[in-house]
């Protein structure tokens, strides 16, 4: 009995998926529920498991694509799983004392990776935490410890340094190699791509953060209370981002073939910085959303970000994107738009500036702002435009009230 | 005079912690109170007591063995004098290279008694009155231990006696009653013992030797029973009274009755207390824990005051020798900017005694108050041919691995020389080695050592070649 393994529905609106890697090869026994291969959206990566135990037989090859419901393996009944498991049972059938597998060689030791007192030492001292065990079991002799000091003393250039040269601290400097997560390969071609394919360019303005500040300083603690959840920036950032949406249809658009699709609703995609990379959950009809209700969907958002929790859906459309750098110190970016949408707000740091307000130099806690838009669909005018808007907005939240 | 570290006592962990911080290119001093260096270790405590342990030794082999022996001796008599002599022969020697490897270092040295007088300055009090004071950037405490004194037992030094005058007595007491069963007395104990003295063992838990291996003290009552001493456990002394030549200890049975041992010395080794007398703390802000009066370091042995560190039976630990100088290494090596590392359960334990009594990793109870899971294999030194050679076929070695992957947990030897086999675990041990991997490695014969190969071979598999 052979069972077919399809591509699973993973999402609304995923059609389709590439396979990057077997995890299994072709004839491995698989036990049930084992992962065996990982599947990957331009969303995000899933796993793909054995629906039963059996051989594996492969179909599709890595890196094909595959549509939703599309046979990527079968696994045949049975097979032989213990021979796969244990190589030395099976080979008691030829008794040949002197090929016995050099298993001592294998560093599986409970041991390995265990470090002489002095290797622990000279590592302690070099910063490192651990290095190749050469000793019995994998553990690490004095000698591995001084070679791990050794390999990052000859990576150092071995251009001979002038007399005169300062003196260069010595330290470690060595090399990693990571293989690229799925989720990070996807991140790097879509980045590429957007930036090959778009006229992209940014724009900038500067806010007065004063009278938000204001508001903040007055109405939080009431706020809190009344809501549940704190009064922070992005509310009125969302909300006079969907202000200025509004006036200006073609920031919000997209290019699909040859055709302008424009969107009468705001979802708004919020950049989060999560454990495996940088995700875009999005909060739909942000602009029929209270203050306290996109605090509210920030907050969710951001936990399921940190927690790997975020469902494809969530994750998926989005009519314009807002990114905060501010969070990590930022003055001054040009965010990359979150294709297939046309433009994205870049926030910066709040730092108190010296400004000219009435012909008086005032200190004013200042946010530098970026919109990077795709130049096909929008105009200098519009862009500039739609800046200059939200920081009208912002600098007097009560016209997001009056609609002025 | 300023100094980079100033080092407070001269035991083994302050000697060696300033010859350490002098190798590593610090301006060192130390400070000793008394007038030579070493400490309570070289001048009344593991060092003469080893050499009355090996005298007395001689004898008792002399009057017991050696006929068996095939050798016929007469008039046999213990000289104590010439015994004392020899003894602190073997002290002045040892301190006296001390002082020789304190100007081989280029250590500068100070007799006087060592306080704060802040953080940088120690002050220096001279046996003639006069006084110094130096500063330094790092001090190192290492002021070591005092007998422990029970407030209803003072001794008078001379009847009743702590371990410096068990060193120096001038002559074998006819009856010694011994306040403890812990090391430092039963050590002193087996030296009385053996020269003649009828021994009692006053001891207020159920067991000797009780913070080691229970197997360990079960066997090593058995034969310091044969050598004749005599054991009250569970019992609790009250007081003890000096009437001329005559010693009267009271104490408390085990069903609580009043019962009282006349004897004319008694020895109190009821373990040590550590010594902070007069040392200034109060003038630097250190204070001292409630329990055990020592002073509170961290991970790297600094105390609440950056700059200021404190080793060995001042500090946390067991109060060993061997654990002070690793103590004293660390601290040089850590104010040098170094990062060394103590495996404080690979400190091992021993008690000199015949047989002698070993230890190192966790004990048995240890390992079932864990709820680890562990095999054990033991190998007794009756089957040992090198032991019945020599006649010491008393104990065994037991060794503890972890149930799962093999590896040493602990390794408890009583038997002779097990003091030095004991090397061989605490090496293995920090390797990381597995009771197989004992057993795989060649050990001499005949050597006691292979007792702990046998051990572990029934420790691996319960496959002991030789029982």
């Amino acid at each position: 009995m052979s069972l077919a393994i399809k591509v699973p529905p993973v999402g609304e609106s995923i059609t389709e998926v590439v396979l990057s890697r077997w995890i299994k090869q072709d004839g491995d026994y698989v036990e049930m529920d084992e992962i065996i291969a990982e599947l990957e959206s331009d969303k995000a990566t899933f796993e793909l498991t054995a629906e039963k135990a059996g051989t594996l037989k492969t179909i599709a090859k890595e890196g094909d694509t595959l549509e939703i419901g599309a046979t990527v393996c079968s696994i045949e009944e049975g097979g032989a799983a213990p021979a796969e498991k244990k190589a030395e049972p099976a080979k008691v059938e030829t008794p040949q004392p002197a090929s016995k597998p050099a298993a001592e060689t294998k560093s599986d030791s409970y041991a390995a990776g265990a470090p002489s007192p002095a290797a622990a030492k000279i590592l302690a001292e070099k910063g490192l935490e651990t290095t190749t065990g050469t000793g019995v079991g994998g553990r690490i002799t004095k000698e591995d410890a001084l070679k791990a000091q050794a390999a990052t003393k000859t990576a150092a250039p071995a251009s001979a340094p002038s007399k005169t040269s300062a003196p260069v601290p010595s330290g470690a400097r060595g090399e990693r190699r990571e293989k690229m997560s799925s989720l990070r390969k996807t991140v790097a071609k879509r980045l590429v791509a957007v930036k090959n394919e778009t006229a992209m360019l940014t724009t900038f303005n500067e806010v007065d953060m004063q009278p938000i500040m204001d508001i903040r300083a007055k109405y939080k603690d009431k706020f809190k209370e009344k809501h549940g959840v704190g009064l922070g920036f992005m509310s009125f950032f969302t909300k006079a981002v969907c202000e200025a949406l509004k006036e200006f249809p073609a920031v919000n658009a997209r290019i699909e073939g040859e055709e302008i699709v424009y969107n009468d609703f705001a979802d708004i995609s919020i950049a989060v910085s999560a454990p495996k990379g940088l995700v875009v959950p999005i909060i739909r009809n942000a602009d029929l959303m209270s203050l306290a209700q996109i605090e509210q969907a920030v907050v969710d958002l951001a936990t399921k970000a940190r927690e790997n929790k975020l469902a494809i859906d969530e994750m998926t459309g989005g009519t314009f994107t807002i990114t905060n750098g501010g969070v990590f110190g930022s003055m001054m970016s040009t965010p990359i738009i979150n294709a297939p949408q046309s433009a994205i707000l870049g926030m910066h740091n709040i730092v108190e500036r010296p400004v000219a307000i009435n012909g008086q130099v005032e200190i004013r806690p200042m946010m530098y702002v970026a919109l990077s838009y795709d130049h096909r669909i929008i105009d200098g005018r519009e862009s500039v435009g739609f800046l200059v808007r939200v920081k009208q907005l912002l600098e007097d939240p009560a016209r997001l009230l009056l609609g002025v | 005079m300023q100094y980079d570290v100033v080092v407070i006592g001269s035991g083994p962990g302050g000697y060696v912690a300033a010859i350490r911080c002098a190798q590593l290119g610090l301006k060192t001093a130390i400070v000793e109170k008394y007038a030579t260096f070493g400490g309570t270790c070289l001048n009344v405590g593991c060092i003469p007591s080893k050499a009355l342990l090996d005298s007395s030794e001689h004898y008792q082999n002399a009057a017991h063995t050696f006929q068996t022996h095939g050798i016929k001796l007469k008039d046999l008599n213990v000289d104590m004098p010439q015994m004392i002599k020899r003894k602190n022969e073997v002290v002045e020697q040892t301190t006296a290279g001390i002082t020789y490897l304190f100007k081989k270092n280029k250590v500068t040295s100070y007799q006087g008694h060592g306080s704060f007088v802040d953080k940088n300055t120690i002050k220096i009090s001279k046996a003639d009155g006069s006084s110094e004071n130096i500063t330094a950037k790092n001090v190192i405490i290492a002021t070591g231990s005092k007998p422990t004194e029970l407030p209803f037992l003072k001794p008078d030094k001379k009847r009743i006696i702590t371990s410096t005058e068990a060193l120096n007595l001038k002559e074998v007491p006819k009856h010694l009653i011994l306040i403890g069963g812990g090391v430092i007395g039963l050590e002193l104990g087996s030296v009385y013992a053996r020269l003649g003295a009828k021994v009692t063992v006053v001891e207020f838990a159920d067991s000797i030797i009780s913070t080691m291996d229970k197997t360990l003290g079960a066997e090593l009552l058995k034969s310091l029973k044969k050598l004749g001493m005599e054991f009250l456990l569970s019992h609790k002394v009250t007081g003890a009274t000096v009437k001329g030549t005559k010693v009267t200890v009271t104490a408390d049975d085990p069903s609580g009755k009043n019962i009282s041992l006349e004897g004319d010395y008694c020895l109190l080794a009821v373990g040590r207390t550590a010594y902070t007398e007069g040392l200034g703390l109060e003038n630097i802000g250190i204070t001292l824990e409630e329990r055990g009066k020592k002073i509170t370091v961290n991970e790297h042995l600094e105390t609440l005051v950056p700059g200021i560190y404190a080793i060995g039976d001042v500090v946390r630990g067991a109060m060993l020798a061997h654990k002070a100088e690793d103590e004293g290494v660390f601290v040089a090596e850590y104010i040098a900017g170094q990062k060394p590392h103590i495996n404080y359960n690979l400190i091992p334990g021993v008690v000199y005694t015949w047989p002698e009594v070993a230890s190192v990793g966790y004990t048995e109870e240890q390992l079932k108050e864990q709820g680890r899971k562990y095999k054990s294999g033991s190998f007794p030194f009756k089957a040992s041919g090198r032991a019945r050679a020599s006649m010491d076929t008393d104990g065994l070695v037991k060794v503890l691995a972890d149930a799962q992957t093999d590896e040493l947990l602990g390794v408890h030897m009583i038997g002779p020389r097990v003091a030095d086999v004991i090397a061989e675990a605490v090496v293995a041990m920090e390797f990381r080695a597995s009771a197989e991997d004992i057993a795989r490695i060649c050990h001499a014969h005949p050597t006691f050592t292979e007792a702990f190969k046998e051990a572990a071979l029934a420790a691996t598999d319960n496959r002991a070649i030789h029982i």
